[in-house]
Order: C-alpha cells, then structure tokens, then sequence
C-alpha cells in the first residue's frame, strides 16, 4: 500500500475523523446523567453556601431540601412568576432580560433570600449567590464561583475570607436608594454605599465581581422593594 | 518480566527524571509549568493528568505508526490528543468533579502541551508501544517533578502556604515578615525555572554548552 497516496490520505482521515466522533459522542452520552447530577449537587452547595451553611457533596441534596422549601422567579418589575427557579438558566436570564430565580431558606426560623448572580472576571465567567436578611437589604451571605480565573489570585473569590466580608452590609444606603456593595483596592473606599476590599493582584476578577454585584442585583430591585 | 524492564526501557523510563528532563533539558511545556504552578494542587493534579494523557497518546501512536499517512501525521496526532484529553475530561467532570473544577480550563490545555506533540513526533512514532509508554510514563513524572518543585516555591514564598495550608506562622507576619506576591505572577516562575536549570546544569557538566 502506497502510504504518501492522496487516496490513501483522504480515506485515512476521514475514517480517523468519523471514529473519534462516535467515540467522543458516546462517551459524552453515557456520562451526561451523572455529570449532571454532579453540576446540581455543586449548585446546591454553593446556595448552602450562600447561607453559611458548609455541607459535603454527600449530604448537599438532604440538607438542600430541608432548608430550601420556597423557590420562585421573579420578573423585572418585581412580580412573581411560577416556574422552574433551580433549572432556570441564569445567565440566558441575565442577557434576555428573563425572570430570575428567588430561593427562600429558612434559617434558625429566619427567612433568607437566595438571589442569584452572574458577570465576567478575567478569563471566563463568574458567577455566585448573594442571600440577604427578611429585610431583603442586609446581606446575610454570599458565595462566589468562576470558571477559570487565575489560581492564587482571580480565582481566591471563591474563599470564604472574600465572601465574609459582605455579612452584614447593605444593599441600599440610608435613603432607601439601591447602591449595590462596592469591590475596591485593599485600603481604599467609596463614599455613601457599603464597600468590601478585593483581592491584591486579582484585580480585573475584583473589578468583574463589583460590576457583576451590581447589575444582578439591580434586576432585582423592583422584587427587593416590594412586599411579595 | 525481564525483557520488559531490560536496562534499555529502563533508560527510557528514568533518564526523564533528569539528564533528560522535558523541561529543564528539552526545554518543553516550560508554558504551562508558568500557568499552573501557583498553588501545589493544581501542579500536582495537572501532572498526574499530564502523565496519563503522554503516556496514552505514546501507545495509541505507536500502535497506528506503521499505518499513519507521512503529510499529515501531526494532525493524526492531534486529533488523537485531543479526543484522549476530551475523554479525560468528561470523566473527570462526572467522577472526580471536585478536581475538575479546580483544573477547569487547564485541562482543555494539555492538548497543547509541547511534551505531547514532542514525545509522539520524537519517539512514538519510531518505537513500539511498551517502549513508548515507559517513554511517556517517564516524561510526564519528568515534567511533574519540575512542576512541584516550582509550585512549592511559589506557594511557599508567595501565599505563605503549602497545599492550602499555612506554614508561615503569624508571627512571622507580626513580625513584620509580606508575603512575596511577585511569586504569585507568571515571571517568577520564569525565574524558579531558570534557577532549577542553573542547578540541574552545575550538577551535570555535561549538559553544559559552550
């Protein structure tokens, strides 16, 4: 067999290419039911997280659905809408201007909300949950996720020392007027609205989490001032 | 048993580690040996991941040598790096998700890791298939080794930690110690490289150049 022929060539690839996708293909299906059961079980623990409650991937979905009883969406004008809250897909939600998910926990008898959130860091997206007192203004946790930011720098957002910083602080100022919560350099602040410090060296990442901060929960301020 | 480890493959396996280093001697994957050797962790998990994909990759193409069309052997090799890393990948996502969080886009990286493309050009495609796996077992423990050591400065001096864990006491810090955050950055480890090669090169006169 002339193995530098043109034939030879085509054939070898085409067959090389067609094999690989089968392969890739199956591959892919057999394993998409526990990815994602896998991807529902991190999203669940995040919320947790978001409450300051810290659970393992075993017990995620018990204690889930023991703390997280109410979920609904909520629309621009802060209206609420029946639907699918952990399956809705966020950042679809975030571009289209579609309904975005509320979840409500009960903690120590407490109501908290579980907002979610959705911007850009430096290399890929970023994503977390905020949840914030019956009030709906003070911030009783937060958690933080991204794809690929820098280790060691970007990607320390997802640390618990970054998310403390927000227990506590407030989403509107004195006046009721919406400000958001601020990310600045270490040592500095901002005048009139609620600041946490970012990270030194992560600085585009702190950047994308303050814009992010900002334009998530300004989707929901309609939602955040009314009484539903 | 003893053909297997004949004092030739075992030359293969071991002369990586160091007189033929990856990277501190064939001078490849020194790119990904800046990106991801921050933290220990993910050095550790990416040279594990490296090691099974070079070591498959290796046996895979030197099992089609002999069939492999000359004018596009590259692109043979890979769309088979390639579809061995997606494998990779998907398995990780659905049994280890932890780490695959962690390793996120690095993964997707190792396609185009230098030791791949060098390792299946430079001895996969001329060797059998055991040879090539001792081949690629040993590259990749070769480039794992840099890997740590450098992650092991950089963690150590730039976050005060190893693992996660901290290792510079708060005194230290009371005292009046600052972490390095310049380690932190990609040039420090440029520079942890270099230091690595200087050592490696005044140990083995040999390997000097003129």
């Amino acid at each position: 067999m002339n193995r530098d022929s043109n034939i030879y060539t085509i054939v070898y690839a085409a067959v090389m290419v067609v094999l690989v996708a089968v392969i890739l293909a199956f591959t892919s299906q057999s394993l998409r039911e526990t990815q994602k059961k896998n991807e529902d079980i991190d999203k669940m623990m995040q919320m947790l997280r978001s409450v300051r409650v810290i659970v393992d991937a075993t017990e995620a979905e018990t204690t889930y659905n023991q703390l997280i009883k109410e979920s609904f969406l909520v629309n621009k004008a802060g209206e609420k809408l029946e639907g699918d809250a952990f399956g809705t897909d966020v950042a679809k939600a975030f571009a289209k201007d579609g309904a975005l998910p509320v979840f409500v926990a009960t903690i120590d008898g407490e109501k908290k909300y579980i907002l979610s959130m959705r911007g850009a860091g430096l290399w890929g997206p970023v994503w977390g949950f905020i949840s914030l007192d019956k009030n709906k203004d003070t911030v009783y946790g937060a958690d933080f996720s991204h794809q690929g930011e820098t280790p060691g720098l970007g990607a320390e957002i997802s640390q618990p020392f970054f998310s403390k910083e927000f227990y506590g602080k407030n989403v509107f100022n004195a006046e009721g007027v919406f400000k958001s919560i601020a990310v600045v350099k270490p040592g500095k602040g901002v005048e009139g609205q609620a600041y946490v410090d970012g990270i030194s060296g992560g600085t585009i990442t702190c950047q994308g989490v303050d814009r992010m901060l900002y334009n998530s929960l300004d989707r929901y301020v309609n939602f955040l001032k009314s009484n539903n | 048993m003893g053909k297997l480890f004949s004092s030739k493959n075992k030359e293969v396996l071991f002369s990586p580690l160091s007189k033929n280093n990856p990277v501190v001697v064939q001078m490849l994957g020194v790119c990904s040996a800046l990106a991801v050797t921050a933290k220990l962790e993910p050095a550790i998990v990416m040279a594990i991941s490296v090691t099974v994909v070079v070591a498959f990759a290796n046996v895979i193409i030197s099992l089609m040598r002999n069939t492999i069309p000359n004018r596009i052997r590259i692109i043979v090799q890979l769309v088979v790096v390639a579809a061995l890393v997606t494998i990779v990948s998907e398995l990780l996502k659905a049994y280890a998700y932890d780490v695959n969080k962690q390793l996120s886009v690095f993964v997707g990286l190792i396609i185009t890791n230098c030791i791949l493309m060098g390792r299946l050009e430079a001895f996969a495609l001329g060797n059998g298939p055991w040879e090539s796996f001792l081949d690629g077992i040993g590259n990749g423990l070769g480039y794992g080794l840099i890997l740590v050591v450098i992650a092991f400065f950089r963690e150590l001096l730039g976050s005060g930690t190893l693992l996660g864990i901290q290792v510079v006491p708060q005194a230290a810090y009371d005292f009046g110690y600052v972490n390095n955050g310049l380690m932190i950055l990609p040039p420090m480890a440029m520079f942890v490289v270099a230091a690595i090669i200087w050592a490696h090169r005044a140990k083995n006169k040999d390997l000097q150049e003129n």
